[in-house]
């Protein structure tokens, strides 16, 4: 039975610099990576390949110790040119030199009455070979899901509504098909529902609202409306001990593409956005790309941050970075690194704020107006003074400055109760984003989400 | 800007790591970060832009919203004291001129001792970035005093308050009580005689005029406990004790609490602002008015027969509603319990007015007993939150 959901309470970051619909396949990045620190909870990444060996799209690059049976597969065909590391060795980073034609490694293919008739071990089986396998998220924590569960419901979120995230109309489009087939096959890995949450204020995507096999949701509101976690909270809530696997759509077609076409494909369009961007638009490219190839020659400025991702919780990647597995945006920023006298004080129009605070004027301005914001943090960090809120921009039955302070206190039975498993950082980014006092909220739910899942 | 920075930069030297004045470090931070917003850039990961709000601008908010209060108490300082003393002022300028004396030594002692001195030594030992939270307590301790109270009492209650009442708690933020109004407490406790009786009006030396009575509404209350009359008969006869009068605030009392009108004038920017809750401002008037009507009911004596509107523009239960109830630090932190908490300081207040007539102003007690109990409030609030998610799991 489908739901409909309405949020009241959330916040857009209404960002300049939307991508146009228009989608280019001239540019092709020379290199591609895949970076172990992309997936969150890996503790022991492995190289599987040195520096100079050539590998197909869908040859192995890395697995975690921790989890063997997961193979982190190569997006492109090529060579190994660089593999990077950090402090104690820590692996950072395997770098592709991408071949002119991808070469795939080929993997079992199937009809689509074949795929029907396929066991849940046998489709596991693949899956985890082929490198699709990290597709699949797990609630509680949003890690990488153990391929030895069986979840209770399967969420998949069809569209994003975080600052300037890419139109799922059109990097999705045409791809009903493999989606469909994802979705059948995720549909066996579960005793469950596959959930499909579509923006119920927005033209869907066919291959979203056709996909048989799953309970069709609309949710409506600001963001946080798009992010999985949300959804799962007002559909399928997560209690201690349950299992809810996610998904996103791009995943759900990776998988499809895997059964029908027997290759791991790691083609994508991403959205290259943001305020620099002289031409912000689509570009197909494949997963890991370098940012360069699209920023070269397309900025308004020099001085910028490179963010694969989006503004909330992306990563700063630097001017030679590569997008992050989970990413299909680039969002380039001016750099904050400045001082502003008296800044604190002075009236504020085109300063974006969720508070109306003295000077603070921008609730003034038309829902429309786009802002261009920098990395600035817009002032110091503080006590925690203000209450109420984080209350509303997060859309749940979560009492979030509540929930926080239990994990600063390392209050495992608090941390339980107050819902610290229906949550990950996305869902606290709004929280970080309008924290009068500065605090690094996201981590800090990291901080308690890992007291949990390694105690 | 270049060159101011410049200047800044080459102070900062000595207060980095290694430096002479490393200790100092914090105190050189609060200057810095008062003249320019510094260059910090967001993390790695997480959010890569912020907010254009931070703590200075919240509570710089609270302060504009009390400068009506402020500057109103200040002319009514002169105003009571012409009227005391039975002199016609020579223009309103001399009674601007007798408040502005009175307040603004207050507002420096407040300052200077409960920020420049107990806050400072506090950060340097402490090693604790100074919050801006003494910035509104500064100027709402110098409001809730009467414009007689002795400078050094100033000094000893700002220091008192930010010593024991906060910083003993581990500072902004993590206090329990309001810090103003411990500092208010504290010197009704220790000096009785300075702040309350007969102070609320400042002579200056002067006597005043024949059957003058600097009485503040809220004793003349009290007074009917023992007299029998009818407390709106005992308003009419003192003269300038309206209802009108009352909520425009041209009456004796503390600094800025004596205008409702000019509190509400807070509220409203308060409220816009979102920076204070309305709904603990809403609730402790709906309590306080839920309790007169209750005490009409009852009315078994004069003051409890009192028309419960009379509550809501007696002493300093609209400028506690709007400015003390309001902190957000030592309010209830849930919306529900919020609701709960304001409710109650309402009801406690008229309770303390009407039952108790030895603490004639009721809603400095009845916020700090409510301080106390927030926490409690918002334990079963959260429980409840708790509650509903228990009832789903299945382990």
């Amino acid at each position: 039975m489908s739901k409909t959901v309405k949020l009241r309470k959330g916040f857009d970051i209404n960002l300049a610099g939307k991508a146009e619909n228009k989608i280019s396949d001239s540019l092709r990045s020379r290199t591609y990576a895949l970076k172990p620190t992309d997936f969150i909870g890996m503790q022991r990444p492995k190289a599987l390949v040195a520096v100079g060996d050539n590998v197909k799209a869908g040859t192995p690059l890395l697995l975690d110790k921790q989890n063997e049976q997961v193979n982190y597969a190569s997006p492109v065909s090529g060579e190994v040119v660089d593999v990077k590391r950090g402090e104690k060795r820590k692996l950072l980073e395997i770098v592709i030199l991408a071949d002119n034609e991808v070469e795939y490694e080929s993997f079992n293919k199937y009809s689509v009455s074949d795929l029907a008739k396929l066991e849940r071990d046998e489709l596991k089986a693949q899956m985890l070979k082929a490198g699709v396998w990290p597709n699949i998220i797990t609630r509680p924590f949003g890690v990488v899901a153990d391929a030895n569960d069986t979840p209770k419901s399967i969420f998949i979120s069809a569209f994003d509504s975080s600052p300037l995230a890419p139109d799922y109309n059109v990097i999705f489009k045409g791809e009903d098909h493999a989606f469909q087939a994802g979705v059948s096959v995720l549909k066996k890995l579960t005793d469950g529902l596959v959930h499909v949450n579509v923006n119920g204020n927005d033209e869907v995507n066919p291959a979203f609202l056709n996909a048989e096999g799953t309970q069709v949701n609309k949710i409506i509101g600001k963001h946080p409306a798009g992010n999985v976690g949300v959804q799962i909270h007002h559909i399928d809530p997560i209690a201690k001990g349950d299992v809810v696997w996610t998904a996103s759509p791009y995943g759900v077609i990776q998988i499809g593409k895997l059964f029908l076409e027997g290759k791991y494909d790691a083609a994508k369009i991403i959205a290259l956005t943001g305020s620099e961007v002289s031409e912000p638009q689509y570009y197909k490219t494949y997963s890991g790309a370098d940012v360069k190839t699209f920023t070269e020659g397309n900025l308004k400025s020099d001085h910028v941050r490179y963010v694969s991702g989006n503004v909330l919780t992306g990563e700063s990647i630097g001017e030679g970075g590569h997008l992050g597995f989970y990413a299909n945006q680039f969002t380039i920023l001016p750099e904050g690194d400045y001082f502003d006298m008296f800044g604190w004080i002075l009236p504020r129009f085109n300063k974006l704020s969720f508070h109306k605070a003295f000077g603070l004027f921008s609730f003034l301005n038309s829902t429309k107006k786009e802002y261009v914001l920098d990395t600035n943090t817009n002032g110091e960090p503080r006590a925690f003074v203000q209450s109420g809120a984080f209350e509303k921009v997060v859309p749940m039955d979560i009492l979030p400055v509540h929930l926080l302070k239990a994990i600063l206190a390392e209050d495992y039975d608090d941390m339980e109760a107050l819902g610290i498993y229906e949550v990950i950082e996305e869902d606290f980014a709004l929280c970080e984003f309008i924290d009068v006092s500065k605090h690094n909220v996201q981590s800090i739910l990291r901080e308690g989400l890992n007291l949990l899942q390694y105690s | 800007m270049k060159f101011i920075r410049d200047i800044v930069e080459k102070a900062k030297v000595p207060f980095e790591k290694g430096g002479k004045l490393e200790r100092f470090y914090y105190l050189f931070e609060s200057v810095d970060t008062f003249l320019f917003v510094p260059n910090e850039t967001t993390k790695i990961k997480g959010v890569q832009v912020r907010d254009a709000v931070d703590l200075k601008r919240f509570m710089m908010t609270v302060i504009i919203a009390l400068l009506p209060a402020l500057v109103f108490g200040t002319y009514n300082i002169g105003y009571q004291y012409y009227h005391a003393i039975g002199q016609e002022p020579a223009s309103s300028w001399d009674m601007w001129w007798i408040g502005i004396q009175r307040v603004v030594p207050i507002i420096i002692v407040s300052y200077v001792f409960g920020l420049f001195i107990a806050e400072f030594a506090f950060s340097v030992v402490r090693k604790h970035p100074i919050n801006e939270g003494y910035l509104v307590t500064g100027i709402l301790i110098p409001l809730v005093m009467p414009p007689t109270i002795p400078l050094w009492q100033v000094a000893l209650a700002s220091v008192f308050a930010v010593v024991f009442a906060k910083e003993a708690f581990g500072g902004t933020g993590m206090n329990v009580l309001n810090v103003a109004l411990v500092a208010r407490a504290f010197l009704y406790f220790a000096y009785p005689t300075n702040i309350s009786g007969d102070v609320w009006v400042y002579l200056g030396g002067h006597q005043t005029v024949d059957g003058f009575s600097g009485a503040t509404p809220l004793a003349l209350a009290a007074q009917t406990l023992e007299s029998g009359q009818s407390v709106v008969q005992s308003f009419a006869a003192h003269g300038s004790y309206s209802l009108s009068n009352l909520f425009y605030g041209l009456i004796p009392g503390s600094i800025g609490e004596t205008s409702v009108l000019m509190s509400l004038i807070g509220a409203l920017i308060l409220i816009a602002t979102g920076v204070g809750s309305w709904k603990v401002i809403v609730s402790v008037f709906g309590g306080a008015y839920a309790m007169g009507l209750l005490l009409n009911l009852i009315g078994a004596n004069q003051y409890m027969l009192m028309p419960a509107e009379y509550h809501l523009v007696l002493g300093g239960l609209a400028f506690g509603a709007v400015f003390m109830a309001t902190d957000p630090v030592t309010a209830s932190q849930t919306e529900t319990g919020k609701w709960i908490y304001g409710f109650l300081i309402g009801v406690l207040t008229v309770i303390i007015r009407v039952l108790n007539p030895a603490y004639p102003e009721g809603i400095m007690l009845a916020i700090l007993l409510m301080n106390v109990f927030a926490p409690l409030i918002d334990y079963y609030v959260v429980a409840a939150n708790k509650k509903r998610r228990l009832k789903r799991a299945t382990v």
